[in-house]
C-alpha cells in the first residue's frame, strides 16, 4: 500500500498531507546521484567562476574587454560567425531541400556525412582544412594565383566556421520541411500558383522560424569554437584572432583575471543567444501547429 | 547554443526516421510528380548541394587519409608507433573509458529521476544538463582551471595535499566529463518521457521493487537510446580538443590526448605523424557515422 | 460545364492491384455526382485525376469537350477542397481566401471586394483577420471552400470535406454545403465513403469497389436496384441470406426462390433484404413452421424500433419498424412472428435477377 492508500485508509483526516514526488520507487537514490554529479562537475566549477569574477575590479575587467584586441576579436569572431551562419543558412537549406524531397544515388551517403562536422574532433579538422586552404593545398593551389588567401587570413578562419556549423541549419530544417503539409503545396498549385510562387509564398514562410533557429546554432557554434580555427587562422592578433584564443593566451601568461573577464563575455554573450534561440523555437512550434 | 549536437541529433532522429520510413507502395512522403520542381532545376539543386558537401566534407575526409598514407605505409606505422603518440592514444581511451560509463550512470539517473517524477526545480535541472552545449569549450576548461589550478580558488588546498588535477589526468577527465555528460541523459530522456510510466506502475502493483522495475521493465525499453547516447558520448569524450587543451598543459608524453598530440606534431612540422594520428581520428569519426545510421531506425521501434 | 472521365487507371506500384481501372463516369454540369465507396475504393485518387494531382496512366478526363489530361493542376480552372481543409497556417484567413488571386496579380481593391463577397457567401464576415489556428475545424473548412471558390472555377471537387470534423458538425455541414450549391450551381464532384451524405445530397452516384466504377446512378437507382451485392450491402444497411441452387430453386430462409433455367445448378445465391423492407405479423398459430422467426433482442433507438430475429435455418435477420409498428404489435423477445421477405434482392452469383 502506498502512502497516499495509507493516508485514505485511515480514520482520522490528516490537514497536512506528506508531498510525495511519484509511487515508483527510487526518487531518492536517483535524484541523489544526478544532484552530487552535478554538484561536482558543473555547480562547484560554475561557483569557481563566480569568485573568481567577484574578485575582478571593474576597472581591470573593463580595461580587459575593451582593448583593442579584444575588440578586434570580437569584431572576427562574431562578425565572422555572422558570415558563416549566413552562408551555411543559403546552402544549408538547399541541403536539407534535396535530401529531405528528391532521391538520388548515394543520398543516405550524403545524408550520413552532413553530421561529420559534429563527430570530428575539431584539431583534426583544423588541420584538414588548412592542409586544404594553404598554398600548396588543393584548393590553395587554386585561389592563391588570384591573390585569394584563404589560409592565415580572415577568409580562413569563415571557412573553418562554416564547417563546423554545416549540420546545424540542416538538421534544424530537415524535419520541418519532411513534416511540411504536402496538401498546401497541392492546395496553392491548385489555386494557380506557379512552383516559385509556392515556394516562395507557402513553403519558404513555413521554415522562416526553423531557418533562423538554425542560423542562430550555427551562429553560436561558430562563436565559441576553437580547435578548427586556430590552425586555419595563423592566429595574427587584430586579423584573425578569435576569443577563445585570446582567453587561452591570457591563461599562458597566468593572468586569470583577465582571462575571466573575457570568459565572463562569452559567456554573456551565449547567454543572449540561448535565449534568442529558445524564443525561436517557441515561435517555430507555434507556428507550426495551426 | 541549446540543444546544439543534441537538436541536431533530434533532428537526424525523425530526418532518418522518415527516410527509413518510406512505404512500399509509394513515395508517400515526397510530392506527386505534378507537384515538383521541373527536372531541370531539381538537378542543379542537387548539384548544388553535393558539391557544397564534396566541398566541405568529403575533402577534408580525403586529405586527412591522403596526407597520412602519402608517404607509404611504412611511414605512417612508423610515425603511429612513435611513444608520444602511443600514451596520446593510451590516454584517450583512458579518458573516455572513465567518462563514458560515469556519464550514462549519471544520464539514466537524470532521465529517470525527471522523466518518473515531479518536483520542484525540475526544470531548472533540466537547464543545467543542457548547460555544456551552451557554452564554448574553451570556457568549459576555464571554469576547471579557475577552481583547481594553481591560483585558482582550491588551488592552494590542492598543493598543500599533493594533488594535481589541472595539467594532470584527473583535470583532462574532468574538463571531458565536463563537455559530454548531457549526451546520454538527452538521449534517454526523451525517450522516458514518451513511454510513460504505465508498465513501471504495472510492475509496481505486481510487487516489483524499484531495482526489478528498472533492469526488467525500463532498461529494455531504453536500451538502444543509451546505447546511441553512448556513442555519441564515446566520440566527443575521444575527440575533445578546446576543454582539456585547456586543462592539459600540453606536457608531452602525459597530458596529451589524441587531438592535443595531433596539434603538437603539428607545430613540430611532423606533417605524418599528425595526419597518421588525425587519421584514426577520422576513422572513429566515420565509424561513428556509421553506428548512428545504423541505431537510429531501432531506436523508433519501440 | 460537364466533365467526363474515361477508361482511367492508375497505378502506384507496378505489380499488384491498380489504385483506379478502367473508370469511367460523366459529372452533369451544374449537378452533385459523388464518387461513394470503402476505404481504398480509388475514388480519391480518381478525383485527383480529375484535378491534376495524379497523372493517369491511361484514359483521358474531358471538361466539356476539351481534353485536359494533359494540362497541369494549375491550369485546369478548379476548385479543390481538401479532407484535413489544408489552409496556409501562417497566412490570415483574408490572404488564404485571396490567394488564388494574389497569384494572378490582383489589385488589392478586387482582392478586397472578392475576400468580402465569399466570405459573405461562407458565413464567416468578420473572421478576415483571424488566424487558421484560431478557428473551430468546421469554419476552417469553410474557408477552404471560400479559397476554392476565389477564381470563381466552372468545376468544384471535393475529397471528403467533412471527413475531418465532429459527426455534429458533418450533418450540419451538409445542410450548408446543400445550399451553397442552390447558390453556385457549380458541377460539383463528391469524393465521400458515408452514404448517409451520398443519398441525401448527390443528383449522380458513382458506386466504387477497388478501383473500380461499380455502378452509376440515382440515388434511388442505386439504392433500389443494386446491380451487385457489394452495392446492395454498401449503400443502406442490409440483412444477407445465402443459399445454392438445387434444381430450379433455392431455400433461403424462409423464402424459396425460383431462379431461371440454365443457371448453374450449385451456384451460390445472395438475397439482400433492407431491415425496414421486412414486413412482420403476429403469429396467429396457422402458418407452418418455416417462415418463423424468433426475436431474440430488441432495441429501441429513439424513432424506430431495431429487432433482431433469428429464423429457423438459424441465419440472423435485423429488422427495423417504426415505433408505431412496434406498439402495435406488442412485440417482446421470445415472441415467435410470421416473417415476410418478399422484398428480397435476389442475386445469383454477382448478377441479380
Amino acid at each position: 500500500m502506498s502512502a497516499a492508500e495509507r493516508a485514505s485508509v485511515a480514520p482520522a483526516p490528516s490537514p497536512r498531507r506528506r508531498w510525495v514526488p511519484g509511487v515508483l520507487p527510487g526518487f531518492r537514490p536517483t535524484l541523489g546521484v544526478t544532484l552530487t554529479y552535478l554538484s561536482l562537475i558543473v555547480l562547484i566549477p560554475l561557483a569557481g567562476l563566480v569568485l573568481k569574477t567577484a574578485e575582478l575590479s571593474w576597472a581591470d575587467f573593463w580595461r580587459t574587454v575593451s582593448g583593442a584586441r579584444a575588440l578586434a576579436t570580437y569584431r572576427i569572431s562574431f562578425g565572422g560567425a555572422c558570415i558563416a551562419a549566413l552562408v551555411n543558412a543559403a546552402c544549408g537549406l538547399i541541403v536539407a531541400w534535396v535530401l529531405a524531397r528528391y532521391r538520388f544515388p548515394g543520398k543516405a551517403i550524403a545524408d550520413s556525412l552532413v553530421d561529420l562536422p559534429l563527430a570530428l574532433p575539431t584539431s583534426v579538422a583544423g588541420i584538414a582544412l588548412t592542409a586544404i586552404y594553404s598554398k600548396g593545398g588543393w584548393i590553395g593551389r587554386l585561389l592563391e594565383p588570384h591573390g585569394i588567401h584563404v589560409a592565415f587570413a580572415p577568409a580562413g578562419v569563415v571557412v573553418a566556421m562554416v564547417f563546423v556549423g554545416l549540420p546545424f541549419v540542416v538538421r534544424t530544417i530537415q524535419p520541418v520541411l519532411l513534416d511540411l503539409d504536402p496538401q498546401a503545396e497541392e492546395a496553392s498549385c491548385v489555386l494557380g500558383a506557379t512552383r516559385l510562387q509556392t515556394f516562395r509564398k507557402v513553403i519558404f514562410p513555413a521554415l522562416l522560424p526553423s531557418l533562423m533557429t538554425g542560423f542562430a546554432l550555427a551562429f553560436a557554434r561558430a562563436v565559441g569554437e576553437y580547435g578548427s580555427i586556430v590552425f586555419i587562422s595563423g592566429n595574427m592578433p587584430l586579423r584573425t584572432e578569435i576569443v577563445p584564443l585570446l582567453i587561452i593566451t591570457k591563461l599562458d601568461q597566468y593572468d586569470y583575471p583577465g582571462a575571466t573577464a573575457l570568459a565572463v563575455v562569452m559567456l554573456a554573450g551565449s547567454f543572449v543567444l540561448l535565449m534568442t534561440i529558445n524564443a525561436l523555437q517557441a515561435w517555430s512550434r507555434r507556428g507550426l501547429h495551426g | 547554443m541549446a540543444d546544439a549536437w543534441a537538436s541536431a541529433h533530434e533532428a537526424t532522429r525523425s530526418a532518418d526516421v522518415a527516410l527509413a520510413a518510406v512505404p512500399a507502395g509509394g513515395d508517400n512522403r515526397l510530392p506527386p510528380p505534378a507537384m515538383s520542381e521541373p527536372w531541370p532545376v531539381r538537378l542543379l539543386l542537387i548539384a548544388f548541394a553535393l558539391g557544397f558537401l564534396g566541398l566541405f566534407v568529403v575533402l577534408p575526409i580525403l586529405s586527412v587519409f591522403l596526407e597520412a598514407f602519402g608517404q607509404g605505409l611504412s611511414t605512417y606505422v612508423s610515425r603511429l608507433a612513435q611513444p608520444e603518440s602511443l600514451a596520446a592514444i593510451r590516454l584517450t581511451l583512458v579518458t573516455a573509458s572513465i567518462a563514458v560509463p560515469l556519464n550514462v550512470v549519471f544520464g539514466v539517473s537524470a532521465a529517470w529521476v525527471v522523466s518518473k517524477y515531479r518536483f520542484p526545480g525540475k526544470s531548472l535541472l533540466v537547464t543545467l544538463i543542457d548547460l555544456p552545449f551552451s557554452v564554448s569549450p574553451v570556457v568549459s576548461g576555464l571554469i576547471y582551471v579557475l577552481m583547481f589550478g594553481r591560483r585558482g580558488v582550491l588551488g592552494p588546498w590542492l598543493e598543500a595535499h599533493g594533488l594535481r588535477i589541472i595539467f594532470a589526468t584527473p583535470g583532462i577527465v574532468l574538463a571531458t566529463i565536463f563537455v559530454t555528460f548531457p549526451f546520454v541523459a538527452r538521449e534517454v530522456l526523451p525517450i522516458m518521457q514518451d513511454q510513460g510510466n504505465d508498465e513501471e506502475e504495472a510492475a509496481l502493483t505486481l510487487g516489483a521493487g524499484g531495482w526489478r522495475i528498472f533492469w526488467q521493465v525500463t532498461l529494455p525499453k531504453v536500451k538502444w537510446g543509451i546505447l546511441y547516447g553512448v556513442i555519441l558520448c564515446n566520440a566527443r569524450s575521444m575527440g575533445e580538443f578546446g576543454a582539456v587543451s585547456v586543462v592539459s598543459g600540453h606536457i608531452r608524453g602525459e597530458t596529451n590526448t589524441m587531438p592535443l598530440q595531433v596539434e603538437i606534431l603539428y607545430n613540430d612540422y611532423d606533417t605524418v605523424g599528425a595526419f597518421a594520428l588525425a587519421s584514426l581520428l577520422m576513422g572513429l569519426a566515420l565509424a561513428t557515422l556509421v553506428a548512428k545510421k545504423i541505431i537510429e531506425p531501432r531506436q523508433f521501434r519501440r | 460545364m460537364n466533365v467526363s472521365v474515361k477508361n482511367v487507371t492508375k497505378r502506384f506500384t507496378a505489380k499488384g492491384t491498380p489504385a483506379v481501372f478502367d473508370a469511367s463516369f460523366t459529372a452533369t454540369s451544374g449537378a452533385i455526382t459523388t464518387l461513394l465507396g470503402p476505404s481504398g475504393s480509388g475514388k480519391t485518387t480518381l478525383l485527383r485525376v480529375v484535378a491534376g494531382l495524379e497523372v493517369a496512366d491511361q484514359g483521358q478526363v474531358f471538361f466539356d469537350d476539351r481534353d485536359v489530361s494533359r494540362v497541369p493542376a494549375r491550369s485546369r480552372g478548379i476548385g479543390f477542397v481538401f479532407q484535413a481543409f489544408a489552409l496556409f497556417n501562417h497566412m490570415t484567413v483574408r490572404r488564404n481566401v485571396a490567394y488564388a488571386l494574389e497569384v494572378r496579380g490582383a489589385s488589392e481593391e478586387e482582392k478586397r471586394k472578392r475576400v468580402a463577397e465569399l466570405l459573405a457567401l461562407v458565413q464567416l464576415e468578420g473572421y478576415a483577420d483571424r488566424y487558421p489556428r484560431q478557428l473551430s475545424g468546421g469554419q476552417r473548412q469553410r474557408v477552404g471552400f471560400a479559397r476554392a471558390l476565389a477564381c470563381r472555377p466552372s468545376i468544384l471537387l471535393l475529397d471528403e470535406p467533412f471527413g475531418a470534423l465532429d459527426a455534429r458538425v458533418r450533418v450540419e455541414l451538409r445542410e450548408w454545403l446543400m445550399q451553397l450549391h442552390e447558390t453556385t450551381k457549380l458541377t460539383t464532384i463528391l469524393v465521400t465513403h458515408d452514404q448517409d451524405e451520398a443519398l441525401e445530397l448527390s443528383a449522380q452516384i458513382v458506386v466504387m469497389d477497388q478501383g473500380r466504377v461499380v455502378q452509376v446512378g440515382s440515388p434511388s437507382d442505386v439504392y433500389d436496384r443494386p446491380r451487385t451485392p457489394f452495392v446492395a450491402s454498401f449503400v443502406g444497411t442490409a440483412n444477407v441470406l445465402r443459399g445454392r441452387v438445387e434444381g430450379e430453386r433455392v431455400a433461403l430462409g424462409s423464402l424459396s426462390v425460383s431462379v431461371p433455367s440454365g443457371t448453374r445448378d450449385g451456384a451460390e445465391v445472395r438475397a439482400i433484404v433492407r431491415p425496414h423492407d421486412v414486413r412482420l405479423a403476429k403469429n396467429d398459430g396457422e402458418q407452418a413452421g418455416r417462415s418463423l422467426g424468433t426475436i431474440t433482442r430488441m432495441v429501441g433507438l429513439g424513432a424506430h424500433v431495431k429487432l433482431q430475429l433469428e429464423l429457423p435455418s438459424h441465419d440472423p435477420v435485423t429488422v427495423q419498424l417504426t415505433r408505431g409498428e412496434a406498439d402495435a404489435m406488442g412485440l417482446a423477445v421470445g415472441d415467435k412472428v410470421v416473417v415476410d421477405l418478399a422484398e428480397a434482392k435476389v442475386f445469383v452469383e454477382d448478377y441479380s435477377i
